[in-house]
């Protein structure tokens, strides 16, 4: 099986004992084939890792400068801007690498959807990672009630009172979660806590993530098998290539951001120390949670809203089956393209009413698009499957490719190799 | 067609119309801040030096009365272009409670440059005591804490009734009078409804109660009109138009040591600079770091491209 060849003799010693050589190279090497079709859509799961490892990095070099106690750690956090050696960078990096790998998370996901990635045989490489998205969503929230500003200390009390809608134990969760009667230091404590835990269990869910991935490859821009080994190529040199270039782009716009509009995507009333005697004019969380904000605050019920929020996640838990059409890759789905695109509208235009004050006209449309969510999901992807006729599939990978202008959908394949 | 047409431009109304009849818009709308060009914008904007002290200046013989700069340390004012020793001296100006000592006790002492400006008040509390009961915010962030950063607080500076100009006075009144009868409207219908209900209750009960009619609102005129609390004075771009704090800047309030006329302008503009170097301190870092970031990325993304070309060259697509 193993493919792996060596003249080093310290790495034959090695490997002879601990074969993690032809793990690596099996794993993300020259012994792992991958389809040649791939485009750059493929390139967000390495980058979402790279965001991660960033994360991780930043992130343990501020914990050694950081003060969880509610009277210190906005001071402590000021330190880090102004006396820590390059700390203002360190800060800015962590703080817009949340969001940075948030839009890496979200674009892998829109691939995901749209080419079909999450049916047979992936549903569990799918579900391992809503998994790592609710994890990402709870570092992220803790993360950001760290520097105990106004929208730190305001976004905790409001999502943490969230469960006390469940009926009951409501009010003893909450209780419990907060380690006391209101958010305080022991709450700050143990989401400092868990939020220095969280990164590294993404990191054992990601290994859970690529383990699955590998078992049966990547799904491919065309959603149909590789049927031989003349559709395949090593993953190593040309994905780690491609993923090498993706890199750097993503590195340009991510540092374009640090370096010149570090604050533009985070909050003014942030920079305000947290005072629970100050409710501010309006409550927002962080971008990436807008979308969930407004299902949660279109529904009047406050249980329902909060199992509506939960819902918009667990729904794509279950997506490998409701979507019933065979097809994978929406370029051969021509209704549902439509509805795909429809679909992103809808995230965004949920994203947008998530910002603003839930009233008026604002609330009508986060109703209708916290429906279309449901309804996309629900309905329109079992239905679908059924009535849409889809476009013939080519027979293989390479087929289109190598036939040329020929074919109606060899346009459509060779489009996004062109960059390449 | 035309139905729709109507439909849509009755729906587009709707919308323009309602942030103005939404309570939260109401109490949050302020005229457009005055635009300003400052010397720290853009990707190779940098701190004015001259602006910042003169800025500080206005800081330490204006705000400081009533505000901290809590952290800020008098050996960051290097980054203003002072030396050590001039450092020193502006430090020692100031007492700092230090201590305890050998015996238990606090002590006073001057100030060196290792330590932080020294807050006005001891605490929150004794500061809101002596201030009517609203607590004057320590400014060390506050150009990152507001919405239009050092636009803002210039702004602010300068939107006290006697300084604004007349346009801006009578785009707060409009804008005034259109929410009040938003409201009124608003009121009106559920006035309406409610005198119904009551007609339809009163023929089975004739104790019920009957809705009182809203009043239409006067027209705003004045500053007057907006009906500030006392202990408020009117400024334009302070949400809600009442701010505790009074006009802190009037002409000649310092005299700058460059020979720079102290207008109200000249002061706000400059302490405003003052205070977004005091929030972001390392912000000509930031931005010289950044720029040999990129060059450096730029480079090496081009590289990497050349090399993915080269790998997959011989890859049929």
């Amino acid at each position: 099986m193993s493919g792996f060849q060596t003249n080093s003799r310290v790495i034959k010693w090695i490997e002879h004992r601990m074969p993690v050589f032809s793990f690596l190279d099996h794993s993300i090497g020259s012994g792992y084939p991958a389809p040649k079709n791939l485009s750059y859509m493929w390139n967000f799961g390495s980058l979402a890792g790279i965001s991660l490892v960033i994360m991780i990095v930043t992130g343990i070099l501020l914990a050694m400068q950081y003060t969880a106690h509610v009277d210190m750690a906005f001071d402590s956090v000021e330190r880090i801007m102004r006396d820590v050696n390059s700390g203002w960078m360190l800060r800015y990096i962590h703080m817009n690498g949340a969001s940075f790998f948030f839009i890496v998370v979200y674009i892998h996901i829109f691939r995901g959807l749209y080419y079909g990635s999450y049916k047979a045989p992936r549903e569990l490489l799918w579900m391992i990672g809503v998994v790592i998205l609710l994890l990402m969503m709870a570092t992220a929230f803790m993360g950001y009630v760290l520097p105990w500003g106004q929208m730190s200390f305001w976004g905790a009390k409001v999502i943490t009172n969230l469960f006390s809608a469940v009926p009951v134990f409501g009010e003893s969760i909450v209780t419990w979660l907060w380690g006391g009667f209101t958010v305080d230091n022991p709450t700050l404590n143990r989401f400092f806590a868990l939020h220095y835990l969280l990164p590294f269990v993404i990191v054992a869910v990601v290994v859970l993530h690529i383990w699955a991935l590998h078992t049966f490859g990547s799904n491919n821009p065309l959603g149909i098998d590789p049927k031989g080994p003349q559709d395949k190529i090593p993953f190593h040199p040309y994905y780690t290539a491609k993923d090498a270039f993706g890199m750097g782009v993503f590195l340009i716009l991510f540092t374009a951001v640090v370096f010149y509009i570090p604050n533009y995507m985070g909050h003014p009333d942030n920079y305000i120390p947290a005072d629970p005697l100050a409710t501010p004019a309006h409550i927002v969380p962080e971008w990436y949670f807008l979308p969930f904000y407004a299902i949660l605050r279109s529904i009047p019920d406050k249980l329902l809203g909060v199992v509506a929020m939960f819902g918009s996640i667990a729904v794509l838990f279950i997506l490998p089956w409701l979507d019933t059409s065979p097809v994978k890759s929406g370029r051969f789905r021509p209704i549902f393209r439509l509805f795909f695109v429809l679909f992103m509208v809808d995230a965004v235009l949920l994203g947008v009413v998530g910002a603003k004050p839930a009233e008026g006209i604002w609330l009508t449309i986060g109703r209708i698009a916290t429906a279309w969510y449901f309804l996309h999901f629900l309905v329109i992807l079992p239905l679908l499957g059924v009535f849409e006729r889809p476009r013939p599939l080519p027979t293989s990978i390479s087929k289109p490719v190598l036939k040329g202008g020929g074919a109606s959908f060899a346009g459509a394949t060779a489009k996004p190799m062109e960059k390449a | 067609m035309r139905k729709g047409l109507v439909f849509g431009f009755a729906a587009l109304a709707a919308v323009a119309s309602l942030p103005a009849a939404g309570p939260a818009a109401a109490a949050g709308a302020n005229p457009p801040l005055p635009a300003m060009e400052w010397s720290f914008d853009g990707p190779f904007g940098t701190y004015d030096r001259q602006a910042l002290q003169r800025g500080l200046q206005v800081y330490r013989e204006v705000c400081s009365v009533c505000h901290g700069l809590k952290y800020v340390a008098f050996r960051d004012l290097a980054d203003l272009g002072y030396n050590e020793d001039e450092i020193k001296a502006i430090a020692a100006e100031y007492t700092v409670t230090d201590g305890p000592n050998d015996e238990g006790e606090m002590f006073e002492r001057a100030g060196a440059p290792s330590d932080r400006f020294p807050s006005p008040f001891p605490n929150a509390k004794a500061a809101a005591a002596a201030n009517g009961g609203a607590a004057p915010p320590d400014l060390s962030l506050m150009a990152k804490a507001r919405v239009g950063g050092p636009t803002y607080i210039h702004g602010l500076l300068n939107g006290y009734q006697d300084l604004v100009p007349e346009s801006v006075l009578q785009w707060i009144f409009d804008h005034e009078t259109e929410t009040r009868n938003h409201r009124y409207e608003a009121a009106l219908v559920e006035y309406e409804a409610a005198l119904d209900a009551y007609e339809d209750k009163v023929k089975t009960d004739p104790a019920a109660r009957k809705p009182i009619a809203p009043t239409e609102p006067d027209p705003v005129t004045s500053v007057e009109d907006l009906g500030l609390a006392s202990t408020s004075n009117f400024n334009a771009y302070f949400p809600g138009y009442g701010i505790a704090m009074a006009q802190p800047l009037y002409e000649d309030s310092v005299t700058y040591a460059d020979g720079t006329p102290a207008t109200v302008e000249q002061m706000s503009t400059d302490v405003s600079n003052f205070l977004m170097w005091a929030a972001e301190p390392k912000l000509e870092d930031r931005k010289e770091t950044g720029l040999k970031v990129l060059i450096f990325l730029v480079v090496f993304t081009g590289v990497l491209y050349a090399a993915k070309r080269k790998v997959w060259k011989d890859v049929p697509h």
